[in-house]
């Protein structure tokens, strides 16, 4: 295996984006960032790897003018998921792995704010038993939540201090939407809305882009003095129905987290859209009390679909990059209830 | 901006027989490797990877697992007053079903609470045939909307699922676009030079797709111009708003780098040559809004047709 | 820009061992999506030897998730695609998307990180309506749009005024791959009789493309197992098709003076891709391509941007009947795009059929000896081309 880190990381998010769906407003400052970060140009970067939806933005193809941005004449390297962009990075690492090149710009983007969230991701679900009943991303994760609950592997005192944590530490996110200081009682203090969640154990409906540069060894040092180096990404899937597996459980987190090597990092960003599932997320990791979590304050401040899970793995880089942290792990989550996973583990040398 | 359609899907011999099931009001599950029966039946044994072949009923009540309440409903959900989504497991079944379950309150809900089967008034060959589940002792709640899913067959096999995708979505358009649609509301075609390969762009972008930063100096664009090629739209399809035939052709402004799709009128289509010269033709200016049909067409302007070579790198 | 192959780094040999795809129709009433996938899927893990327990990773491909109303179907297909407890990938790159998908897939074995990966595409145009999902009304813009023929068919009429083509090329191109398809079982199309005059007499659709001239809408899936130069070497599978190069580029789709009769993207593609695979010269060299003509006329077209031919001299190569089978340079001898077209899966059809032929597993319409073809894929609007070579042989 051939060494890669990130070596940049750059990243917009507002509650809504005015803008167009394709998001290509975001990404020209955004790529910006990232040269001015590396001190490359357009020229410098190997492959080109993106994650959006096309139902997200309402139009087949939304992908097609978020190229624009790259400045793609003469043409690029290029290759896109309909998934998060986190996926977007596995792609790219997996091309530098090949040896066919040596760096890769990779980002994801998305308008959720154009159309229903949790009404849209109901397209996600079985088309001939499940969405024509249209259960909406909240009810699925209430029922997860009461599962846990009622079978007694976490509380409302243990998702509330999650919520807590993740208010706090958002204040100092500048792209966080949800923040401010919060304690356990203030949260569980909040009525009910999707019994037996409140509000605040749900991500925010946000805009956002982020994107990433890897580079390998060879070229890792000339844009960054202390580069993330992955050390292991793994993602693996569970199935999709509810009924089939056990909700209270990931076994597909805990399978990515092993085969990265998750054991023993010292900070994890967790990519949870509900706070009960970066309960069930610790556990999988095998994270310990002594893991920093989230300092960015998470999906529960910000969770901009299609790009928060890269931006998990961009802000545990951050803190390598900062000397913060010796070995972190960014991790993204995709479909119903934790069905997908993907870790990424990095350490600082 | 919406997004509406009617997939039409067809099933399968699994989804078929579960299909058919509930347009004849009777639940199946499928016999998985390991003995268990699934509701809804799935295609493929999890643990096999073979097809699931052997559907039994199973019971029309069954227990609650777990629950969320659903205080605010979106559109098409089975209840438009507040419910509750829940897993039940059925009497027979060893993996439980996802669906609604009518009740007025959350206090009325809870894990254990045993729950039967609301059919709905008419059944089609949908999940929806279950309009909801009610607490077992409680009476029928009045369903609140006919189902659009399923088909229309009463008879025999049901083979295919209508299913109704309907979304709506806000839709805005970049700085660069927005300033060039206010413009057309004015009458304006107005462009954008790129500040580096200082190709005028119309309309503007938001990056300019060979150098990635936005275009910025505008520019009054003529509304006269040059049709570089074309093609004549002999086919009907939904969803058009142009009755055929026409004619499509890419329409590059004086003083514009790139083309731009627009309707060829006044001209008999076999006519319609490359190289033509256009102008715009207007609607009355109180049909006028911040859209590009603010131009009803072009049509010719009488001018010789430009040289070829004028064009020929805009093809 | 790119890394140097093998400057430091030796890529894992990697190479086709399983080739499945379904019976493509118009309407494959008969089955569900998971059903359509598993039918193609089935049929390649048979051809390789394997079951699903031996696959380390499954990667999906298809077109714009608009066509059957699902999002993300992978998600709901991961127990079908016994991708459970696996790595799933879902690459949508537009029309080339096959291909890319092929190529995501070989580039995990390539990285030396999985030794088998099974890789699927599919589309079920039938759930839905292709000209709708690809031409929902977008606000502010002129709806003169009609579908992928209108899109396409001012940019062959550029080629025509451009190259000096006589009109019934488009038709010569039609009346072969037509013909063609009639030796492939799975082909949708089986329309016996086609000529160039009966091309030429029917409708013109969207001028100048004719509907014989078009591409049918098709439910479809085509899958591959894709192994390591290691799994292979200790097999007793016999016909491996040995992956010799693969490509991708994309450009921008509107770019002020963008040629879009002979885009830069696929000329980028393609003279990386010959010199990746050690090939000086195309025409000599490859044995037969499948190549991606969803109408007609872009056979010529992209017998230029391929490099096959100077520009302007496409054609030349159809009409003097180079691309039949028996010719020079046989192209999309399946019976191509043109007799099937189930978006997602079309890029993957040419992969695989190139792959077939160098396997000597084409049936009947098997290019006799052909050691070394080309799969070529495009999408959107001629702005994102995926292209490979494979061989009988290992890559020197």
């Amino acid at each position: 295996m051939r060494d890669v880190a990130v070596v940049g990381f750059a990243q917009r998010q507002m509650k809504e984006f005015e803008g167009s769906p394709t998001c290509v407003e975001l990404l020209v400052p955004i790529f910006a960032e990232l040269f001015e970060q590396t001190g490359w140009t357009k020229d410098d970067i190997g492959f080109w790897c993106s994650g959006s939806s096309d139902y997200l933005a309402g139009r087949s193809f939304s992908f097609v003018t978020a190229v624009d941005a790259i400045g793609a004449l003469p043409p690029v390297m290029e290759s896109h998921v309909e998934m998060d962009a986190a996926w977007a990075l596995y792609e790219a690492w997996i091309k530098i792995q090949t040896g066919e090149v040596d760096t890769a710009l990779v980002y994801g983007f998305g308008k959720a704010s154009a159309g229903v969230l949790r009404r849209t991701l109901a397209l996600q679900l079985d088309p001939y038993t499940m969405t024509p009943l249209w259960p909406d991303t909240v009810s699925i994760a209430g029922m997860q939540a009461r599962l846990g609950i009622e079978h007694g592997r976490w509380d409302a005192r243990a998702m509330a201090a999650v919520v807590a944590h993740s208010r706090t530490s958002s204040l100092d996110n500048e792209y966080a939407v949800l923040k401010g200081a919060m304690s356990v009682d203030d949260v569980l203090a909040e009525e009910l809305y999707a019994d037996p969640l409140r509000r605040s154990d749900c991500a925010p409906v946000n805009d956002g882009a982020a994107a990433i540069v890897l580079a390998a060894s060879e070229r890792a040092g000339e844009a960054s003095t202390r580069p993330a180096w992955i050390t292991g990404i793994e993602h693996r899937v569970d199935p999709l129905h509810l009924g089939a597996r056990d909700l209270t459980r990931s076994p597909s987190a805990a399978a990515a987290g092993k085969a990265a090597g998750s054991a023993g990092v010292d900070l994890a960003e967790l990519h949870a859209p509900f706070s009960h599932q970066e309960l069930i997320l610790r556990e999988e990791l095998g994270l310990s009390e002594n893991t920093r979590i989230n300092p960015s304050g998470g999906a529960l401040g910000a969770n901009p679909m299609f790009s928060a899970g890269l931006i998990r793995i961009g802000e545990a880089a951050k803190r390598i990059w900062a000397g913060e942290s010796d070995k972190a792990l960014g991790h993204a989550t995709s479909g119903p209830a934790l069905q997908q996973n993907l870790v990424c583990v990095m350490e600082g040398r | 901006m919406r997004v509406d359609f009617d997939y039409t899907r067809s099933l399968g011999p699994v989804l078929s027989q579960f299909m058919t099931g509930l347009r004849d009001r009777r639940i199946l599950g499928g016999v998985l490797s390991d003995g268990q029966v699934a509701v809804p039946p799935p295609e493929y044994d999890g643990s096999t990877h073979q097809p699931v072949t052997e559907l039994v009923p199973v019971g029309d009540e069954g227990v609650v697992q777990t629950w969320a309440w659903v205080s605010e409903p979106v559109d098409d959900q089975p209840l438009s007053v507040p419910f509750a989504f829940a897993l039940i497991l059925l009497d027979g079944a060893d993996v439980p079903l996802l669906h609604a379950v009518a009740v007025d309150s959350p206090a009325a809900m809870e894990t254990g609470l045993r729950v039967k089967v609301q059919w709905a008034a008419e059944t089609r060959g949908a999940i929806t045939d279950i309009a909801c589940f009610v607490p077992v002792g409680a009476s029928e709640v009045v369903s609140t909307s006919s189902s659009t899913e399923g088909s229309s067959i009463t008879e025999g096999a049901v083979t295919t699922l209508i299913t109704p995708v309907n979304l709506a979505y806000d839709y805005a358009a970049s700085p660069e676009e927005s300033k060039f649609f206010r413009g057309l509301a004015e009458g304006k075609i107005l462009g954008q030079r790129c500040p580096k390969c200082e190709k005028v762009y119309v309309p503007p972008r938001g990056a300019c797709p060979v150098d990635g930063v936005p275009t910025t100096d505008e520019i009054e664009l003529p509304d006269k111009g040059t049709l570089t090629t074309f093609c004549i739209v002999n086919v009907p399809f939904l969803g058009q708003k142009i009755v055929p035939p026409y004619v499509s052709a890419y329409v590059l402004l004086d003083g514009a780098d790139i083309g731009f799709l627009h309707l060829i009128l006044g001209v008999d289509a076999a006519e319609v040559r490359m190289g033509m010269r256009v102008k715009a033709v207007w609607k009355p200016r109180d049909e006028w809004g911040t859209t590009i049909e603010n131009i009803s067409h072009f049509e010719p302007t009488g001018e010789p047709d430009a040289d070829y070579d004028t064009y020929k790198q805009h093809l | 820009m790119a890394g140097i192959d093998g400057l430091n780094h030796r890529k894992t040999l990697a190479a086709v061992i399983g080739v499945g795809q379904t019976h493509h129709r118009a309407k494959r009433e008969d089955v569900s999506i998971a059903g359509l996938c598993r039918e193609a899927i089935d049929r390649a893990l048979e051809d390789a030897g394997l079951t699903f327990d031996d696959i380390d990773a499954v990667v999906i491909g298809k077109a714009p998730d608009l066509f059957e109303g699902v999002m993300m179907p992978e998600l709901y297909l991961a127990e079908a695609l016994g991708a459970v407890g696996k790595p799933l990938l879902r690459v949508h790159t537009a029309g080339s998307v096959g291909g890319t998908t092929a190529i995501v897939a070989a580039s995990l074995v390539q990285a030396g990180v999985h030794d088998r990966v099974l890789t699927v595409a599919f589309e079920k145009q039938s759930e839905s309506n292709a000209m709708w999902a690809l031409s929902v009304p977008v606000p502010f813009i002129m709806p003169v749009h009609a579908g992928a023929g209108g899109y396409f068919a001012p940019h062959v009429r550029s080629y025509i005024r451009r190259s000096g083509a006589p009109g019934h090329i488009g038709a010569m191109v039609a009346a072969k791959d037509r013909q063609n398809a009639l030796k492939n079982p799975y082909a949708h199309l089986h329309n016996e009789g086609t000529t160039v005059e009966t091309v030429l007499a029917s409708q013109m659709l969207w001028d100048p493309i004719r509907y014989d001239e078009t591409c049918p809408s098709s439910d479809g899936a085509c899958a591959m197992v894709i192994a390591s130069e290691a799994v292979v070497d200790a097999s007793d599978v016999k016909n491996p098709a040995w992956i010799h190069g693969t490509q991708m580029r994309s450009e921008p789709t509107t770019a002020a003076e963008r040629d879009q009769v002979n885009p830069h993207a696929g000329r980028a593609a393609a003279a990386a891709l010959w010199k990746q695979a050690g090939i000086t010269n195309p025409l000599e060299e490859i044995d037969c391509a499948e190549v991606y003509v969803p109408f007609s006329w872009f056979e010529p077209m992209w017998m230029e941007n391929l490099g096959f031919a100077a520009e302007g001299e496409g054609w030349k190569l159809t009409e003097s009947g180079a691309t039949a089978i028996g010719g020079q340079l046989p192209v999309n001898m399946s019976g191509g795009v043109l007799s099937s077209n189930p978006i997602g899966a079309s890029g993957m059809l040419r992969f695989a059929e190139a792959a077939l032929q160098v396997m000597g597993e084409a049936g009947e319409h098997q290019v006799d000896g052909a050691s070394r073809a080309l799969g070529h894929a495009y999408g959107g609007g001629s702005q994102f081309f995926a292209m490979w070579v494979v061989g009988a042989q290992k890559p020197a």
